[in-house]
């Protein structure tokens, strides 16, 4: 067989695998888990049900897999129900909006990391569909388009809910893609690197961001830089974790959707497998901002205390396996994060939409700025003079009190009414 | 009216930051999970839960005993300990009846029967469980105290036919009721 037809085979393969048999199944599983963790929140059971109806077929009693069947029944269900076109809606948008939503997030699995890489046949593959230079641009690129699909679905309704939905999601999302691209450049920095295969070896080998506790695979306290960049790496995983919940719509900032004001938010006038779509999209944003979280900051697929060098040298025979458990504890670390988000959405009530600009604009923003020039200052310390890290603090300082001061300054005081 | 100013709650730092509260906030929700796993949510005990948070799993678990004296159930027909059919079709409740549940279709004792001085019985006696709204007044309203609603809480059917009582269901599920005031019972 010719090489270029093996490349295009492993290309698809890779594709197929990770989007489809990876991630695809973990949008259903997140809306399970996401009913029934907050049902178990709110004291009581969630879907326990469906599972696989052995009485059908004659059997005693029904297996109900604690109601993992549950997301399938739903996503039967939703494609049975009637898809109705409202008349007053412009036709071409209206129809275009879901996918608009769908597509980029499954697109940008395909540079998540989801193992090291794996030798099957001869062949040495790592476990990414793209191994591309500019992993985390790609992602925000991509991603950002989502917002059309929402604002298209708003404005392509034509009724006024939707439309305010579709609005102020817009609005959202370019507040918040700002501090999401400024949180990360620390990250960046510290890794010299924008590939994501890159950055996830690099931390397997010497340390995750937020767990420095091992280099070259032995376990030892970090490095004086690695201890000192601890605080920047928190304020920019802080302020990306918070910024990926407004991203992707999700409680506490879910005010394009907020059903209190506007019934059913940018998907009022949506049924049946449209709706689905919108809804599939929300989680699939979910599950590659949670993915995108754990490789840059939590170590993406490695198991952290050196024992990844062990796993990935695990073979039978000729064939390299070891990147295989590190897909299953990438996935695992996935699981754990979306459990987070679920937490996060029944815990934390919603925030009133001025408050959700300002923490955007007024405190994200900055923080994320400066929290840049903390990180260029730590990692610049030791090739520098003393007297210029000094006056670089100094001015760090400076610049700090002076943004403080300024945010509270321009904040008009409370008028409080009298009756 | 005396005019009540409320006052803003003043924030210290700490609560200004937020994130203090939302952490507080985790820690009661994780809680209230574990606490649900355990099976010791608050009040699982006097709501006989199923072992996971408050809930009692239906099929497998039921409230029967836990049934208050006054639980409104099924209505349905009764007799007394002589074997005598109470009902003596009046009708009362059949137009008392809020959503017309019932219909009843009378009809004569004849001659020779022991009760014959009764006069009348139903010939036939439908409520239709569909449109009963368990309020009561069937109960309430006869003089007779031939109908009384029981506890029977589980009126299903796969048809409109199915979920329609006639008389013989109703005295089924009545049965008998002792302790009732025999007023067409002889003089001694």
């Amino acid at each position: 067989m010719p090489e270029i037809l093996i490349t295009l085979a492993i290309i698809i393969v890779k594709v197929v695998t990770f989007t489809f048999i990876v991630v695809l199944p973990l949008v259903p599983l997140s809306v399970y888990f996401e009913r029934r963790f907050s049902a178990i929140i709110q004291d009581r059971v969630g879907p326990n049900r469906v599972g696989i109806p052995l009485t059908l077929f004659g059997a005693k009693k029904d297996f109900h897999l604690f109601g993992l069947i549950q997301p399938i029944a739903d996503g039967l269900k939703l494609f049975l129900k009637e898809d109705f076109t409202p008349d007053h809606v412009r036709k071409a948008f209206y129809w275009l909006a879901p996918a608009l939503t769908v597509v980029p997030a499954l697109i940008t699995v395909c540079v998540i990391p989801f193992g090291p890489d794996v030798t099957l046949f001869g062949y040495n593959e790592k476990l990414v569909i793209a191994d591309i230079d500019v992993g985390p641009l790609f992602i925000f690129a991509i991603s950002s388009l989502t917002v059309y699909g929402i604002t298209l679905a708003g404005w392509a309704s034509n009724s006024k809910f939707p439309f305010i939905g579709g609005v102020r999601s817009t609005a959202q999302m370019i507040s918040y893609e700002i501090c999401l691209g400024l949180s990360i450049i620390p990250v960046l920095l510290y890794y010299r690197d924008l590939n994501l295969s890159n950055i996830v070896n690099e931390q397997a080998k010497n340390g995750w961001l937020l767990l420095p506790f091992w280099t070259d695979g032995k376990l030892s306290l970090p490095s004086a830089e690695a201890a000192l960049f601890l605080i920047p790496a928190i304020i920019a995983f802080l302020i990306f974790t918070i910024s990926i919940f407004a991203e992707t719509n999700r409680m506490p900032f879910d005010l394009p959707e907020c059903e209190t004001e506007l019934v059913g938010g940018y998907h009022t006038e949506y049924s049946s497998m449209k709706f689905a779509m919108f809804f599939m999209g929300e989680y699939a944003a979910m599950v590659i901002g949670s993915a995108l979280i754990i490789t840059l900051f939590l170590g993406g697929w490695s198991v952290g205390f050196g024992l990844d060098n062990v796993i990935a040298n695990f073979s039978i025979g000729e064939f390299k396996i070891g990147g295989f458990i590190h897909i299953g504890v990438f996935l695992a670390k996935l699981i754990a994060f979306i459990l987070f988000f679920i937490l996060v959405r029944w815990t934390v009530p919603r925030f009133r939409y001025d408050q959700l600009m300002k923490l955007g604009w007024v405190i994200f923003f900055e923080a994320a700025l400066i929290n840049v020039f903390l990180a260029a200052l730590i990692l610049a310390a030791p090739e520098f003079k003393t007297t210029i890290i000094a006056s670089g603090s100094v001015l760090l300082l400076a610049v700090t009190a002076a943004v403080i001061w300024v945010a509270k300054v321009s904040e008009p005081p409370v008028k409080i009414l009298r009756a | 009216m005396p005019t009540i100013k409320l006052t803003r709650p003043k924030l210290d730092s700490g609560e200004k930051i937020y994130l203090g509260a939302i952490f507080k906030g985790f820690f009661l929700t994780l809680t209230h999970a574990i606490k649900t796993l355990r099976g010791k949510s608050a009040g699982a005990e006097g709501l006989a839960s199923s072992g996971l948070g408050v809930t009692m799993q239906f099929p497998e678990q039921r409230w029967d005993a836990h049934m208050p004296e006054y639980y409104r159930g099924a209505p349905t027909l009764v007799t007394d300990e002589q074997g005598r059919e109470r009902c003596v079709s009046c009708q009362l409740c059949e137009f008392i009846c809020p959503p017309k549940a019932i219909k009843i279709t009378p009809s004569e004792i004849p001659s020779d029967d022991p009760w014959a001085k009764v006069e009348k019985r139903p010939l036939e006696f439908d409520i239709d469980m569909i449109r009963c709204i368990y309020c009561g007044m069937c109960e309430e309203v006869c003089p007779e105290q031939a109908i009384y609603l029981r506890k029977d809480y589980l009126i299903t059917g796969t048809s409109r036919d199915q979920m329609v009582h006639n008389k013989k269901k109703l005295y089924e599920i009545g049965g008998v009721r002792v302790g009732l005031v025999n007023k067409w019972n002889e003089l001694k």
